[in-house]
């Protein structure tokens, strides 16, 4: 059986560097089973968080030859075997230990979002062309490799000022419920800061879900945002045919 | 200074262990009780099992079938059990499940629909009607996500990644627990007047199973160290598909929704051999059934290419297979270079629920000890022999309520406890024990080979000689676990961390194999080789109860529940 080297990134806030190991291949492995075998077989404490194994859980995000990826859905032989395999962190969160990174920042701009809030005496009927859309964006397993992807965050560090693609979605997923009756646009171009976001759809590409992140949430967003502060006039329409949504 | 002020501390009304939907509706209803809660998880904050979870919720709203009812789930849940369910648990899910549901939906949950606009149910096996509430194949992304979204609202205290290794006790009644954070390895108290245990399963001792490092069986193993009695630890069930090519996936669940749209299984000769094993309900046959139909075929060499069978919905137009079953798409498209849309899919058996654990009480999910409560797949009774698909998530939302309910009442009318600390110093002792070893195995390899014992010696077909075998393995390798040595920090230490839940795993493997060791009869999940028959005479009427005595484990067996004469009539009673 061929071997394959990994580069792993070993160490801490304080101290760290990359580290070679010589893993075995077997047919059908993914990045993932190669970090297993090295935990289980050469360095026990190597820290790596995981769950499903199968896509559906968005634990085990790292950076493989410099992309972001689900290391548990990157097939090995889908990589080239001429030079070793680079599994990093995601580099726009802090480090903990090796590839585990402090993701509370996204937890923190969760809490920001007011949920979904129904009208009163609400009749519990809705078609599936109403919620074809939404569950786009519910598909979502918060494996924040858009978060790590964007440039605002990663190369501008606004963790302050922007919510990131992840909860641009989210917001979505609320916006265009077809029962929700809030209004977060005043959330969105304040706290989220999505007037920061440029389109550059990195974050669609990175997306394991394939959510349209970028056509399908942040888009019509920002659509919403600018109707809503920039064209009173349409807002007043929307305020007297009563379809404006309660603030 | 005391013990006690030297770890930090937190106290709460009602501490839960667990964030998957058992924990989360717990601590959902003991807020709304007006409890101040804590939930604790060794993941981040909805990564637990729950979001796994695929094939849907079982609940007669009768939405697509208007013959369904709560009776008919009733009587569903029972056979399928085997009749070994708490008639009252199972009495209470079918009753309450369709609310639990509709609630979901008031939170933001947005289920597939139907023509007229309400929620969507599909076909699942042992299920008269069609009754899983679904979200294509992510029902438990959808279900985590919602009580996720609505317990953080509701203010619940999350302590993420942060593992419980300890339940701390007054006398008898529980009090609070111990623990370490996974990230810096500190430790941690969580004083509480009542606990829920959420902690889930136990599928990590088997090698071939479709569930994660998570499930170690901490709650039951803490449980019992606490005093609690384990119920029916014999009754595991083994999942009939599982992926078992290439050897990286083998395990991983295939939902029984491909069979509940359709999903025809063969073996390599091309006959569909469910007609041998069950003609009336083929592909929909219980799970205990199939499962061993598969193993049988198998084993008689008609198997497929790697050790399974053929599972093939490539008789389906090929959108309705992405919509309907889009994660089963991507997932043989990307691991397994499979295109379900053309071709067949190889299945084996997968070690994946847990139908025994902690013994609770019907209507307030009560354990054995004053303070401790359980909910979820850590908790027994419900499903008796063998789990219906489905059965599990409102399992969770209808006894996760419940809990919540019976624990904030719990604290609600007893005082702040106290605490001994003597049992905290004990627990930090060994915790760090294994750091201190100047030699000694590898975590790693004594979990390996007990995955080995409990695959080969305690699977899907069960014989004395062969548990009797892992008994002495079983006993070895505690020895083993006792002298494991770990190397670096305390820092997120994966190796450290899985040298404790070895002890866990060592206690529920033993509790499993002395339970499936003296129930000498077949019956649902449990498949006794040398006693293929069902018993009903003798363990038709009695449970396996397991308890601490000492050092030592103590089986005993108590009756069965009989069943009141009005619901047996529904049990009797043809659709
Ligand atoms: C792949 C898959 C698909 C499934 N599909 C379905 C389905 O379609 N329908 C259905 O009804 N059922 C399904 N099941 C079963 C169902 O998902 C599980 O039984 C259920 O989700 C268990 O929920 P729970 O709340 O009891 O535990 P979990 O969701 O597993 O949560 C357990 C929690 O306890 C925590 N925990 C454990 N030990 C400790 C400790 N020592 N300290 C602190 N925290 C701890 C964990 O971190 C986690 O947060 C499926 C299972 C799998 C694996
Ligand atoms: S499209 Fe916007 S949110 Fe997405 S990566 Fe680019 S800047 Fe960030
Ligand atoms: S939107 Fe996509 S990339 Fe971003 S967190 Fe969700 S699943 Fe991950
Ligand atoms: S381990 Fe769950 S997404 Fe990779």
């Amino acid at each position: 059986m061929a071997d394959a080297i990994l580069e792993v990134f070993r160490g801490n806030q304080e101290a760290g560097g990359a580290k070679q190991y010589t893993v075995p291949i077997a047919p059908g492995m993914v990045v993932l089973d190669a970090l297993h075998y090295i935990q289980g077989h050469l360095e026990p404490d190597l820290a790596v968080r995981w769950n499903c194994k199968a896509g559906k859980c968005g634990s085990c995000s790292a950076e493989v030859n410099g992309r972001p990826r689900l290391t548990c859905k990157t097939r090995m032989d889908a990589l080239p075997t001429d030079k070793p395999i680079t599994v990093y962190p995601m580099k726009s969160f802090p480090v903990i230990k090796d590839l585990v990174t402090d993701v509370s920042w996204n937890y923190r701009v969760n809490k920001k979002i007011p949920p979904f809030t129904p009208k009163p005496n609400t009749e519990w009927k809705m078609y599936q062309e109403d919620v074809d859309r939404v569950q786009e964006f519910r598909k979502c397993i918060e494996c924040f490799l858009c978060q790590d992807v964007c440039h605002v965050v990663r190369d501008h560090h606004m963790k302050e000022e922007f919510g990131g693609p992840r909860f641009f979605v989210r917001v979505a997923s609320l916006e265009m419920h077809p029962l929700d009756n809030v209004s977060r646009t005043k959330l969105l171009k304040n706290e989220l800061g999505i007037g920061y976001c440029n389109i550059t759809k990195c974050c669609t590409e990175v997306c394991p879900e394939e959510i349209k992140i970028t056509d399908n949430a942040i888009i019509p967003l920002k659509e919403r945002v600018v109707d809503e502060f920039y064209d009173p006039i349409l807002k007043l329409v929307r305020k007297i045919r009563g379809t404006a949504k309660a603030e | 200074m005391t013990n006690e002020t030297k770890y930090e501390t937190h106290e709460h009304d009602v501490l839960i262990i667990g964030a998957g939907g058992a924990g989360l509706r717990a601590a959902i209803e003991a807020m709304a009780a007006g409890a101040r809660v804590a939930v604790v998880s060794k993941s981040l904050l909805g990564k637990a099992h729950t979001v796994m979870a695929e094939g849907g919720i079982a609940a007669a709203m009768a939405n697509v079938d208007k013959a369904d009812s709560w009776s008919t789930h009733f009587r569903d849940t029972m056979r399928g059990g085997k009749l070994m369910n708490n008639w009252r648990m199972a009495q209470l899910h079918a009753q309450e499940a369709p609310d639990r549901v509709r609630e979901l939906e008031q939170w933001g949950a947005l289920f597939d629909r139907t023509s007229d606009g309400d929620i969507l149910q599909r076909a699942f096996g042992g299920h008269t009607f069609k009754r899983l509430c679904h979200v294509g194949d992510r029902t438990g992304l959808e279900m985590i996500r919602t009580l996720q979204d609505r317990g953080v609202q509701l203010g619940v205290d999350v302590f993420m990644e942060c593992t419980i290794i300890r339940l701390l006790t007054d006398g008898n009644r529980v009090v609070g627990a111990f623990g370490y954070w996974r990230e810096q390895g500190r430790f941690v108290v969580l004083k509480a007047k009542s606990v829920v245990m959420a902690t889930g399963g136990i599928g990590k001792a088997w090698r071939v199973t479709s569930n994660s490092w998570e499930y170690t069986g901490d709650g039951m193993a803490l449980a019992y160290d606490a005093g609690a009695e384990l119920l029916d630890m014999e009754f595991v069930q083994f999942h009939p598909t599982g992926m078992v090519w290439p050897p990286g996936v083998q395990g991983i669940l295939v939902t029984e929704a491909v069979r509940g749209e359709g999903g025809m299984l063969r073996n390599k000769n091309g006959e569909r051999f469910m007609e041998k094993y069950d003609p009336q309900r083929m592909e929909l046959s219980t799970r205990d059934v199939v499962a061993r139909s598969i193993y049988t075929e198998v084993r008689e060499g008609r198997g497929s290419e790697h050790g399974g069978a053929y599972l093939d919905i490539s008789h389906k137009p090929a959108d309705y297979v992405k919509q309907k079953l889009p994660s089963m798409y991507h997932q043989f498209k990307e691991l397994a270079d499979v295109d379900i849309t053309k071709g067949p899919m190889e299945v084996g058996p997968t070690c994946h629920y847990m139908m025994g654990g902690i013994r609770v009480e019907a209507e307030t999910a009560a354990s054995s000890l004053p303070g401790l409560f359980a909910a979820g797949e850590a908790a027994a009774g419900l499903h008796g022999a063998n789990r219906l698909g489905g059965n599990s998530l409102s399992d969770l939302l209808v006894f996760g309520r419940r809990a919540g309910i019976g624990a904030a009442a719990f604290a609600n009318k007893t005082s702040a406890p106290s605490i001994d600390p003597a049992q905290i110093t004990e627990a930090e002792r060994d915790m760090v024990a294994p750091f201190d070893r100047g030699e000694g195995e590898n975590p790693y390899s004594v979990h390996r080979d007990l995955q080995e014992v409990m695959q080969n010696l305690v699977g899907i077909f069960r014989v004395a000689e062969d548990m009797d075998k892992a008994m002495v393995e079983l006993e070895k390798l505690k020895q083993r676990a006792a002298k494991v040595r770990v190397e670096g920090s305390r820092l997120f230490n994966p190796g450290w961390h899985l040298s404790n839940d070895l002890k866990s795993m060592l206690t529920v493997s033993e509790a499993v194999t002395r339970s499936a060791v003296a129930r000498k009869e077949s019956r649902g999940a449990h498949s006794r080789i040398d006693f293929p028959k069902l018993d009903e005479q003798t363990w038709g009427k009695q449970h396996n109860v397991i308890t601490r005595d000492g050092d030592r484990m103590k089986l005993q067996q108590v009756p069965v529940d009989a069943v009141p004469d009005k619901l047996l009539e529904l049990l009797a009673e043809e659709k």
